[in-house]
């Protein structure tokens, strides 16, 4: 039997429109609060791509976006909601900025010891997580959360510790130069002075993510777990190793992002006044992305955009939150596509039953 | 026309003409008439998906057909409703009861029809009406008792009054007699009897085609949602109506040489278990099974059974006791460490055990041997070898559509998810099989294929543990019968001395007379 599968059948289609969807929203509230969208939107996207700089500094401001979303839609699949991509990001932050404060390591090995440091860092965050779950029945949701604002009061304590803080600001100190990712050669080229390895990082972690999920045993036990935890144990898979393992992989991604963020960027952490949201963005952007590692590139691609992009809406009295309301409009249709998938369905089933009554009544 | 039919041939109760119903180009009823007269049994059969269900739910008011017309006692009618239905005196007792469990049957009848007195509900009103009722029509229950501590049978009788409370003259009873005792299935029986007497019709929807001969006046057959015949049931035997609803012959007995037993393969000694309440559901139960041969365990459901299988499955620990395969000890073992020993089973609940029902056909045919170097190297799963060997056991198995290893076992029919399990754990080629309620839901055809490679198993010197709730099944099958009545077992006969009457009484925790 042959089925014809139409665009409507997938889930590509609704994603596009609730990006748009998510726009006319926009659009709407602009209008209501008196501040032209034309103007808004053709700013938002000359603030993106109007030169290649600004395209480059998308591509910047995309990478930790990436890994957070890569780190959310991992513990999609096993079944597992990592809210708490948030804390694993922070601490991934912390360990990345303390290496490359006191490591004493030549470059390129430097920002790798600092990257295994933030991995590290994540995987633990995250692992704890998982042993309460296993051991104990604690619910991951709570105890993820719980764990935000540890790490959040941890960073905290840590960048104002003696030694550790910068003199006179609120921060810690600047890295080393040579653990910075940032590569030179590329600055002259794009006019980026912050042109950094993050976004390749990032790409190879999602090409990997994609084959362990695909075409590896692990991956096969992965998704069984995810899909069927009571077929999984009866075919012999120990669910809570799997939990484990997965919640750790995703604790691990989002310690990277960190890592990428500090490293590449800022080059230090600031005291925190409220919680940088780099981890529940990641969740939109796995939304975004169907919790597909590739879908998790271009979905990050699209946020860390309009995050650059939205800086520059104060030039046209625009309030750059705009953008937030977009992405929130967006993850709220992506969330109901289903009932989206539900009317087209209905719709284009009374245009077939109206057909052919039509026929029906011809040949009568 | 049976001698003791009550049917009245004058008076058409239901009138179902060209019943037509499409799910997108799926046509699931296709032109089905439908007669039932007062006080008539009318059966009707087919296979899984044969489009049974969707027709009494068209009737029931939750489908509404795209051709065809339905007439209730003579007036045409358009049913948008269950509430409608109900209305039009059509009263449906599902498969699976729909009762709240620590209500008392009396709450369970009248919830949602609560007669009131003033503002408060009505119970004692109630109560006498439902006594009245369920003496009317031998439908024995206690009113105040709590439906969480009365038997599957009370149970349904209970849900046979609620449709009798509501005024329901046209009875539709979906496969009733799945989850009986032979006991309780002759006092059901009864009960349509009286219902019928009182000028009642029922439609009896079923697998069974004794029952059908036993109860029912006339068999509407359909098969791929055409409507094949509707027979008297005098005018036919049980081996031509299953021809009818699958289209061939089919072979009822199962074909199945004597054979000596050889060593024993599976040894359960004084097994003890509590339940997940701390309740003792298993009290030093004994059981062997030996090569080639198959024990067959009967028993009511809910007297140990499934977590007898789950211990030796694995999935659950038991208290004390020794269980060994070919005398490696297994007992309290993990899952895999048991399946390495020896052990492979066809799961009671193939969606929630079997199959990862989001997975394709390739990926549950490998899951217990995702890692085995055939279709696996260095951790990197070998697809094209998965491929391989799905299609040939789908080719071997007989699995359908053909070629269907890229599709998610979902979408697959019951009958052939059950056949990806049988070709997954035949092809493991363990030791012991164990089988739990194999045909549960299955039609005739799948019924046939699944015991055929039970006895396979056995005639190659396998073991064979079945556990079924069908008395038919396991009489057919076994070598051996051990009745298992609360957590331990209670009486054991030859399968090829059993009969059903000794076997409903140990079932019941008696003991028969060994003389």
């Amino acid at each position: 039997m042959k089925t014809k599968v139409s665009i409507w059948d997938g889930n590509f289609i609704y994603v596009i429109l609730s990006i748009i969807v998510g726009f006319l929203v926009g659009a709407i509230l602009l209008v209501s609060a008196g501040i032209d969208p034309g103007l808004t939107y053709s700013t938002l996207f000359q603030g993106i791509f109007s030169r290649p700089k600004y395209i480059v500094y998308a591509f910047v401001y995309a990478a930790p976006y990436i890994m957070t979303g890569l780190s959310v839609a991992f513990s999609f699949k096993t079944g597992v909601f990592n809210i708490g991509a948030e804390g694993q990001f922070v601490v991934g932050s912390l360990a990345a900025v303390l290496v490359g404060i006191f490591g004493n390591f030549p470059p390129v090995i430097h920002p790798l010891i600092c990257f295994v440091a933030a991995a590290a860092a994540g995987a633990a965050w995250g692992a704890v997580v998982g042993l309460m779950k296993i051991k104990r029945g604690i619910n991951e949701v709570l105890s993820y959360i719980m764990f935000n604002w540890i790490a959040y009061y941890l960073s905290n304590y840590v960048v104002m510790h003696k030694g550790v803080k910068a003199q006179s600001i609120e921060t810690t100190k600047n890295v080393k130069d040579s653990a910075r990712t940032i590569i030179k050669g590329l600055i002259p080229v794009t006019g980026c002075t912050e042109v950094n390895a993050g976004f390749f990082i990032a790409t190879i972690c999602a090409i990997l993510l994609w084959f362990v999920i695909k075409k590896t045993t692990f991956g096969y036990q992965l998704r069984a777990v995810g899909l069927s935890k009571t077929a999984s144990e009866y075919g012999g898979i120990s669910s809570s190793r799997i939990f484990m393992t997965s919640m750790a992989i995703s604790g691990m991604l989002a310690g990277i992002g960190g890592a990428i963020q500090t490293l590449g960027m800022s080059g230090r952490i600031p005291q925190f006044s409220g919680q940088e949201s780099f981890g529940f963005d990641g969740i939109t952007v796995a939304l975004i992305g169907g919790t597909d590692p590739i879908g998790c590139i271009f979905a990050g691609l699209f946020y860390g955009a309009m995050k650059y992009g939205g800086n520059k809406l104060t030039l046209v009295n625009a309030p750059k939150e705009i953008v937030n309301i977009i992405m929130g409009t967006i993850i709220f249709f992506i969330a109901i596509s289903l009932l989206f998938k539900r009317i087209i369905k209905g719709v284009q089933q009374k245009k077939l039953d109206k057909a052919k009554e039509l026929a029906e009544a011809k040949e009568a | 026309m049976k001698k003791d039919s009550n049917a009245d041939m004058s008076v058409e109760a239901i009138r179902m003409k060209g019943i037509v119903k499409r799910f997108g180009n799926f046509t699931a009823n296709d032109h089905i008439n439908l007669c039932v007269h007062k006080g008539e049994v009318h059966a009707i059969l087919g296979e899984n998906g044969a489009g049974k269900s969707t027709l009494m739910n068209v009737l029931y008011g939750i489908y509404q057909p795209n051709e065809g017309s339905i007439e209730i006692d003579g007036k045409p009618v358009k049913i948008n409703g269950p509430e409608e239905a109900i209305k039009l005196g059509i009263g449906m007792v599902h498969q699976h009861f729909m009762l709240i469990q620590p209500f008392t049957v009396t709450e369970n009848i009248i919830l949602g029809a609560e007669p009131k007195k003033g503002i408060v509900v009505d119970k004692v009103g109630a109560r006498k009406k439902i006594v009245e009722l369920s003496d009317k029509y031998g439908l024995k229950v206690d009113p105040d008792a709590k439906i969480e501590d009365i038997s599957v049978g009370m149970q349904q009788r209970v849900e046979i009054l609620k449709v009798l409370y509501r005024g329901a003259r046209h009875l539709i009873l979906d496969e009733p007699t799945s989850s009986l005792t032979p006991q309780e299935i002759t006092e059901l029986m009864e009960i349509i009897k009286n219902l019928t007497k009182d000028g009642k019709s029922v439609i009896l929807i079923t697998h069974k085609l004794k029952e059908i001969t036993e109860a029912a006046d006339f068999c509407t057959i359909i098969r791929q949602g055409k409507m094949v015949d509707t027979v008297e049931v005098d005018k036919v035997d049980e081996n031509k109506l299953a021809e009818m609803m699958v289209g061939r012959d089919v072979q009822f007995k199962v074909d199945k040489k004597e054979q000596e037993p050889g060593e024993v393969v599976l040894d359960v000694e004084d097994l003890k278990a509590k339940d997940y309440r701390g309740v003792e559901i298993l009290n030093g139960l004994n059981l062997k099974v030996h090569k080639g041969e198959i024990v067959g365990l009967a028993g009511v459901d809910g007297n140990g059974q499934s977590e007898l299988v789950e211990i030796l499955t694995g999935l659950m620990k038991a208290e004390s006791g020794k269980i060994t395969i070919e005398g490696k000890d297994i007992f309290n073992k993990k899952p895999k460490e048991i399946f390495e020993d020896g052990v492979s089973s066809i799961p009671e609940d193939r969606q929630k055990h079997g199959l990862v029902m989001d997975f394709t056909v390739e990926e549950n045919m490998i899951l217990q041997n995702y890692a085995k170097p055939e279709f696996s190297k260095h951790g990197i799963l070998n697809r094209d070898a998965i491929a391989k060997f799905t299609d040939k056991l789908i080719d071997k198995f007989d699995i359908r559509p053909k070629g269907c290893g890229k599709r998610l076992a979902r979408q697959l029919s019951g009958g052939n998810q059950q056949k990806v399990i049988i070709a997954r754990e035949v092809t493991n080629d363990k030791d012991l099989l164990i089988a739990m309620n194999p045909t549960r839901g299955l039609d005739v055809g799948a019924i046939e294929f699944v015991h055929k490679y039970l006895v396979e198993q056995r005639n190659k010197g396998r073991a064979v543990l079945l556990v079924s709730f069908e008395l038919d099944e396991i009489m057919s099958l076994s070598d051996r019968i051990d009745v298992i009545f609360d957590g331990r077992i209670n009486g054991t006969v030859k399968g090829s001395e059993a009969n059903e009457k000794e076997l409903g009484i140990m079932m019941a925790g008696g003991k028969v007379d060994e003389n």
